[in-house]
């Protein structure tokens, strides 16, 4: 049993696959509780598969399952940078959440972990793969932003520094446990023994030498209230968080566009050797950020084109998406969650005060 | 809330075959026993028991194809869940009623379309995953259902709305931003407006009770009856045929404290 438990009280709901999961559409609806009914012929059927286990001779114990692994690989990207790349979906109990990019920085003083996973099983990996990839241990860790994905792993890494902007850390402090109990819910058993942990130390921005290592510290935002960028002097490489996406969609729960756009033109002007993205693959040509970019003015664009058209939300959801749009990695899915998120806002603007009078 | 269970004492079945003997015309039955039991395509707990609290255990009643429910499978904001019911393929539609099977108050609302199509879309606060159901009755007293499944993390209805987290809710009470299409005879209209269901602790139920749109046209007006779990600042699109609305939409409220809801919805400027 999870010391975690969900702060609502057990719902009724019927186990169904996570969104976004390859079989989601595959399952049935099942019914939302059991009948008393159903329930006696469940346990009869149980019963007499243990009687009929036990008359060959002793049943195999159903709860022995083994504690599932991430098998984490990094793969070196520049001369001292490793990466870890997640699946290119959104979190299900099939992936474990594995879906972000990590980086293992080696520095004079050991390895800085940039980035943790979305769970304390993620996070030990991480740590261990960081020990194999380079032969020395982490040193420090460091979370580009609020979400998840990228910081829940960080209590595997709790007796280090986790360093983070100050807004980040105040972020986590405020939502770790809500972000907690949701992916409790969206991964189940990956999460065991999960809790949201805050990062424990501030990273200023600016010129700054991590492990003797020296970086240009960027305070973005956009993605979230704060976005933390990492250019590292001695390759060229940016570390781009979740300001950058490829060939994944970019999402946007707590996202302020024109903000993200400004900090996409901020880490663009840099003109960085290779580009590691929060979800997708490296790229040294530059793809991410204008990827990025150019979803972003669509999607604002296709928000406010529907508001004055006066479509509804569920019409909207509906709308075809560009090829080049719909082509990314969790479409149309992450499309309907952004209208969700965005459109209300969009709509407001476009209806004007009415009730004068 | 759990489906009101069968009477099992010898006695009370006793008393209930008497009565049944005594009317055999209008024989007793359980709230989850309606009298045409349907193939539930959900294979839901709830749907029996809805069918005779809320929609009167009809003697015309089916599932039917024709009532489309568009909701996204996953709810990502379980405060604001879109769905869209359109009804159009059944002709001349009085009353649509919408509901959850699982939630803590299962009745969202009704739509009455007047002169208005029987289409609708509005969002909803959900409390746990369940299917949506829209109910349309045509003028022959038949009821056809519609449906869509919604899974969601829940927690919708028993949380205190936003509002009260800002200092200024009281003073944006029953604000309205609103705008008509004529040309495409859509009516959409914002209502600020704290929706308390009554569930969260100390907060007794607020909500709007009655929506009213009047086109210019002259079409008959259209009326929502909402109930709690419409969402926080509710918004809803309304659809006319093209032509039905001129300039403007008269919108008339009320919420269960006497408050009082008007606007007038105009096409923007240059339209």
């Amino acid at each position: 049993m999870s010391p975690r438990r969900p702060r609502c009280a057990p719902r009724r709901a019927a186990p169904r696959p996570a969104r976004g999961g390859p079989d989601a559409a595959a399952v049935p609806a099942a019914p939302a509780a059991l009948s008393r009914r159903q329930a006696l012929r469940c346990a009869a059927a149980l019963g007499a598969a243990g009687l009929a286990a036990g008359a060959l001779g002793g049943a195999a114990p159903l709860w022995a399952e083994a504690r599932r692994a991430y098998a984490l690989e990094p793969r070196q990207v520049a001369a001292g940078i490793w990466m870890i790349e997640g699946r290119r979906e959104y979190f299900s109990a099939e992936n474990g959440g594995a879906i972000v990019n990590c980086a293992l920085i080696e520095t004079d003083e050991g390895v800085l972990a940039v980035d943790l996973g979305p769970s304390l099983r993620f996070g030990e990996e991480l740590r261990a793969a960081a020990l194999r990839a380079t032969g020395r241990p982490v040193f420090a860790a460091l979370v580009t932003h609020q979400h998840p994905d990228h910081f829940m792993g960080a209590q595997a890494f709790a007796d280090l520094p986790v360093l983070a902007l100050a807004e980040t850390q105040r972020q986590i402090a405020l939502h770790g446990d809500a972000y907690a109990d949701n992916m409790y819910r969206l991964l189940g058993d990956w999460m065991r023994g999960s809790e949201a942990t805050p990062p424990n130390a501030v990273v200023e921005p600016g010129e700054v030498a991590l492990g003797g290592r020296p970086f240009l510290a960027l305070a973005l935002s956009g993605h979230t209230p704060a976005d933390l960028a990492l250019l590292d002097r001695r390759t060229g490489t940016l570390i781009a968080g979740d300001l950058a996406f490829l060939d994944r969609a970019p999402t946007t729960p707590d996202a302020d566009l024109d903000a993200w756009r400004r900090s996409i033109d901020q880490l663009a002007a840099l003109d960085a050797a290779a580009t590691l993205p929060g979800h997708g693959p490296i790229d040294p040509e530059g793809r991410a950020l204008r990827q990025t970019r150019a979803y972003l003015d669509w999607l604002d664009g296709a928000l406010r084109d529907g508001a004055e058209r006066g479509l509804s939300m569920p019409e909207l959801m509906a709308a075809p998406l560009p090829p080049e749009f719909a082509a990314m990695g969790v479409q149309p899915d992450e499309f309907a969650r952004s209208v969700v998120h965005l459109y209300p806002a969009y709509e407001r603007a476009a209806m004007p005060r009415a009730d004068h009078g | 809330m759990t489906p009101a269970p069968r009477t099992r004492a010898p006695a009370a079945l006793a008393a209930l075959a008497a009565l049944a003997a005594l009317s055999a015309a209008a024989p007793a039955r359980a709230l989850d026993a309606p009298r045409v039991k349907l193939d539930d395509p959900f294979a839901s707990g709830m749907w029996d028991y809805h069918q005779v609290m809320l929609l009167g255990d009809p003697d015309r009643i089916a599932f039917d194809d024709r009532v489309r429910v568009l909701a996204p499978a996953s709810a990502e904001d379980s405060f604001h869940v879109p769905v869209l019911v359109d009804a159009r393929a059944l002709g001349d539609v009085e009353m649509i009623v919408v509901s959850v099977d699982y939630g803590p108050i299962p009745h969202i609302l009704t739509y009455r379309p007047g002169g208005a199509e029987p289409r609708i879309a509005l969002r909803f606060k959900i409390d746990q995953a369940t299917p949506v159901r829209a109910a349309a009755r045509t003028s022959d007293g038949a009821w056809h259902v519609g449906g869509a499944y919604v899974d969601a993390a829940g927690g919708g209805c028993t949380a205190p709305a936003a509002a009260y987290a800002t200092d200024d809710w009281a003073d944006r009470l029953g604000q309205v931003r609103g705008r008509v299409w004529p040309d495409s005879g859509r009516v959409r209209f914002v209502v600020d407006h704290p929706m308390d269901t009554g569930l969260a602790d100390g907060i007794p139920a607020f909500f709007i009770e009655t929506l009213t749109v009047a086109p210019d046209g002259g079409a008959a007006p259209a009326r929502i009856e909402l109930h709690e779990p419409v969402e926080e600042d509710p918004a809803f699109t309304l659809f006319w045929p093209p032509g039905a609305i001129r300039e403007a939409a008269l919108l008339e409220g009320r919420d269960n404290n006497g408050n009082e809801i008007r606007a007038e919805l105009r096409a923007a400027v240059g339209q």
